[in-house]
């Protein structure tokens, strides 16, 4: 892929307008919105964060020592919610919409004020979800599965919840519809399918999950609402209705979920490591075909995090089944990923650390999800710290690793400076083995006994969960570095070249650092 | 046939065991301990299953990630751009490809054959010689043995309990199986096989005990269906595993295992109290002397009210009121009556119909009277005045 021509700026290329609030509250522009997603999405992850904080200090020892039960349960279901829509969802929207238009030679999204409309509506989904933190009774504390009737026995957060979830979702829906639309309409000519980068496939694939599957969500919740409200009784046995098919329901939308969490770190990857291992992605239709497969797989599986409640026997087969085929395009993945880097000529800046780290550590998540899939050992592993330490490996050590990873790397494309590379392998070398530390021994916790979600436990947890809470702690800290990296990049530093790294292939890199303001005004021809 | 045969080898072999080291008390399980990292092998063949099951994986799934390190790290060593490695060219083989989709498939399928066997075992509560139905409640543990018509609840100790407040009185650490020991633990005998019907009677609850081997969930308006027969004699600990509000954490099971002659033994000894025990008989609705109520009440207050309206009836914030001079207590009887009874909805307050007459009489008194709430001199609810209020 070469792009044979870009433009500079010349009389009619204009920058942004002048003024804050013009330029970033009214923007249509698809650089101007990534860099909203992502920051957006960086304060989320320190909110987030903060729970996180809440838990691990709490946690530290036996005994209630500084939070009530029910604002501990605040806090799970808080740092839940936060995390997957406010921090990881918008952070890898703001990828996509820095990046595809100008990896696939695009002069901007699609649909430009669709774009500004689902950022915009974030904004407001949080504050109102963040509110209840502040009302009489406090934040949701039934966890952010929301099973009834537990959900049903919070206070006043609880349309806040249900009203900020759908925001939420219509937020993630038009954003994806803006993707899918850019993707398949706006290619420069000459780029087929076939030869988009993989990260712009990831996201081609999880734009159609979330297209899918938050309308059901949405209808989750509603039902919830007529439910608690309308004396509907969809959930209640006592009107005729079924808990269990809440749950049914919500799963159809968390089980896609999880991996419309995971398939752009897919993509991530598969644009670093043959960077830095100067040897091209090992496998790319496989690759492609692979991300789709997951995808599908993605909504037969539903049923495993259900096994406790009492299916059918032959529900509980399927199911189980299913689930273990995910790991065969997943394996095919990592396989991928092991052979790009096999005879390549590896250097390990900053970006290519948090990648390899990512191979290593999401195989790590993989493989507890393999044991996890099990439907009689999972009766032992539900609910316990083994689920926690395993949703951990593939979220914190899978998705925010694979977007660390690429903010370094795109970082000099957006400011035009290099970043601190001393300091970015501080950040991730003090990250790494932080969280390994924070949550490896939950593996141990979980399968010594310890269910998730309770605010003090007995006292033969206490070893592991100080060794985990002082791994909470450092990492937490560690992040504050990736702050400070990012604003010392933002302000200045050593000018990066157009193509940044020595092996890096594809539209982006032909553009100047920075990037001009419109870029592929004139598309791009692709070989 | 021959698995048969090991198995009761097995049984046969660590039953005697047992009652070596147990000298025929009920021995405490050994799983439970600091620095624990593993599942327990478990006293009923479901558990062996699943931690045979477990291991086998675990095994397979490390020698694949040790593969996948080693790999990378191999490559991270040989393959560095700092070292002179040039890159090769190369970017697909169909044949490694199809190798590394189909052995994985084949391990996989062979894990598979073990599991839908330890699955339908599992699921086969079929040739049962008891029935225990456990119901959960926010937060604690009803029991029925439903041929014996024994019934009992089962709380959080009270040891337990004053170490888990803010501030306590006496520290975790020095409680003995603190969070996990109830003041009435489940009884069951050895060598059963007992069938459990498991529902809930406000919120999903589930029911875990890592030496039996599953957990189930307890859903309001359905009964789920598990079994257990348990070779040893002992102590076996879990906990509530579904979160189901605020004190989910405070909610354990004890189960204890008894000889069949020490079980029978047992099931003697509950059927001749049940005309014994003032405090859980519901068809006496006699009434009781005001100390009776307001000790009664203290008690029941102690266990179910205070954690979230708190030692002095302060409540705390506005999610748990004040009960100490509190216009609901003090006020209207049947209203008052019928917070207990029904609960409130759109809050935390649940109902506590689950308690007998006296209990719900004597917590009645209690907090109508504590707290400087006595006021209009001795207001006293009697267990027939629950009873009309039902």
């Amino acid at each position: 892929m070469t792009a044979t021509t870009h433009d500079t700026h010349d009389a009619h290329h204009h920058g942004p307008p002048p003024g804050f609030f013009k330029r970033w509250l009214f923007t249509t522009n698809h650089k101007d919105l990534g860099v909203l997603y992502m920051v957006f999405g960086l304060l989320m992850f320190f909110i987030g964060g903060a729970m996180a904080m809440v838990i691990r200090a709490e946690l530290f020892q036996p005994g209630l020592n500084l939070v009530d039960p029910h604002f501990f349960n605040q806090m799970t279901t808080m740092h839940a919610l936060v995390m997957i829509f406010g921090a990881v969802m918008p952070a890898f929207t703001g990828l996509a919409n820095w990046l595809i238009p100008v990896q696939i030679g695009a002069p901007d999204m699609a649909l430009p004020r669709i774009n500004n409309w689902a950022f915009w509506l974030l904004p407001a989904g949080f504050v109102l979800l963040l509110a209840t933190l502040f009302l009489p009774g406090g934040a949701p504390a039934g966890g952010w599965t929301m099973y009834p009737p537990l959900v049903l026995q919070l206070g006043d957060s609880f349309p806040f919840l249900i009203l900020a979830v759908h925001i939420l979702g219509i937020s993630s829906i038009m954003g994806s519809i803006n993707i899918v639309a850019t993707i398949l309409n706006m290619r420069a000519p000459g780029m087929t399918l076939m030869k988009m980068p993989m990260f712009v496939w990831a996201w081609l694939i999880t734009a159609f999950l979330i297209v899918a599957v938050m309308p059901v969500l949405a209808g989750a919740v509603t039902m919830l609402l007529t439910d608690q409200y309308f004396g509907t009784s969809f959930f209640s046995a006592a009107g005729g209705g079924d808990p269990v098919m809440f749950q049914h329901i919500f799963w159809f939308f968390g089980h896609p979920e999880v991996y419309i969490l995971i398939l752009p770190a897919f993509g991530i990857v598969s644009a670093i490591i043959p960077t830095f291992a100067r040897k091209p992605l090992f496998g790319y239709s496989s690759m492609v075909y692979a991300t789709a497969s997951i995808a599908f797989l993605s909504f037969i599986v539903w049923g495993h995090h259900m096994f406790t409640v009492g299916m059918p026997l032959a529900g509980q087969l399927f199911f189980m089944y299913a689930t273990m085929l995910v790991a065969v395009p997943t394996g095919v993945k990592i396989f991928n990923w092991m052979a790009t880097m096999w005879q390549g000529s590896m250097t390990f800046e900053t970006p290519m650390l948090f990648s390899i780290a990512f191979v290593l550590l999401f195989t790590i998540g993989g493989l507890s999800g393999v044991m996890l899939a099990l439907a009689p050992v999972d009766l032992q592993y539900h609910d316990t710290y083994f689920v926690v330490a395993h949703f951990h490996y593939v979220l914190v050590t899978g998705a925010v690793f694979s977007i660390m990873a690429a903010v370094y790397f795109w970082l000099p494309k957006w400011t035009g400076h290099m970043y601190d590379e001393k300091l970015g392998k501080w950040h991730f070398w003090l990250s790494t083995i932080s969280v390994n530390v924070l949550f490896f021994p939950q593996h141990f916790l979980g399968l010594a006994g310890m269910p998730r979600r309770i605010p003090d436990y007995a006292v033969q947890f206490a070893e592991f969960n100080m060794i985990s809470s002082i791994g909470g702690f450092v990492f937490g800290l560690a992040q504050l570095l990736f702050v400070y990296i990012i604003v010392k990049c933002v302000r200045g530093g050593q000018k990066a070249s157009s193509g940044v790294w020595e092996g890096a292939k594809g539209l982006e890199w032909t553009l100047p650092s920075p990037a001009p303001y419109h870029t592929f005004e004139t598309p791009p021809a692709v070989k | 046939m021959n698995q048969n045969k090991l198995t009761r080898l097995f049984v046969a072999s660590t039953a005697a065991l047992a009652m070596l080291f147990s000298a025929g008390a009920a021995a405490e399980s050994d799983w439970r301990r600091p620095w624990g990292v593993n599942l327990p092998e478990g006293v009923t063949s479901l558990s062996q299953v699943a931690y045979s099951m477990h291991m086998l994986t675990f095994w397979i799934v490390t020698v694949i990630g040790v593969a996948v390190f080693a790999g990378v790290f191999f490559s991270v060593w040989k393959y560095r751009k700092s070292q002179g490695a040039k890159p090769a060219t190369w970017h697909h083989s169909t044949t490694v490809e199809i190798v590394w989709t189909a052995v994985p498939f084949l391990i996989l399928l062979g894990i598979a054959v073990p599991a839908t066997q330890a699955m339908i075992k599992m699921e086969d509560t079929s040739g049962y010689e008891m029935t225990v139905k456990v119901t959960g409640y926010q937060w604690m543990w009803e029991y029925e043995y439903l041929d014996e018509g024994i019934h009992f609840y089962s709380r959080l100790d009270r040891d337990s309990d004053r170490a888990r407040q803010r501030n306590p009185e006496i520290r975790p650490r020095d409680v003995e199986h603190y969070l996990l020991n109830v003041d009435n633990p489940l009884v069951v005998p050895v060598n059963t096989k007992i069938r459990f019907l498991l529902t809930a009677n406000d919120v999903i609850h589930s029911w875990w005990v890592p030496e039996l081997g599953w957990k189930k969930d307890t859903i309001p308006g359905f009964v789920n269906e598990a079994w257990a027969e348990i070779q040893e004699p002992g102590t076996y600990r879990g906990q509530c595993a579904e979160l189901c509000g605020r004190d989910h954490a405070f909610m354990p099971i004890v189960v204890v295992a008894k000889t069949e002659e020490d079980y029978e033994a047992w099931v003697a000894e509950q059927q001749e109290e049940v005309n014994g025990d003032v405090a859980v008989d519901d068809d006496d609705l006699s009434d009781m002397e005001m100390d009776d109520l307001m000790a009664l009440g203290e008690d029941v207050y102690d266990n179910q009210c205070m954690a979230c309206h708190q030692a002095g009836g302060e409540g705390m914030g506005d999610m748990f009121p004040a009960l100490a001079g509190s216009d609901k207590v003090l006020g209207d009887r049947d209203e008052y009556k019928s917070i207990l009874l029904d609960g409130v909805s759109g809050t935390t307050m649940q109902s506590f119909a689950s308690l007998s007459n006296q209990e719900l009489a004597g917590v009645l008194t209690y907090v109508r009277n504590a707290w400087g709430n006595d006021d209009d001199g001795g207001d006293v609810f009697q267990p027939a005045d629950v009873e009309d209020a039902r």
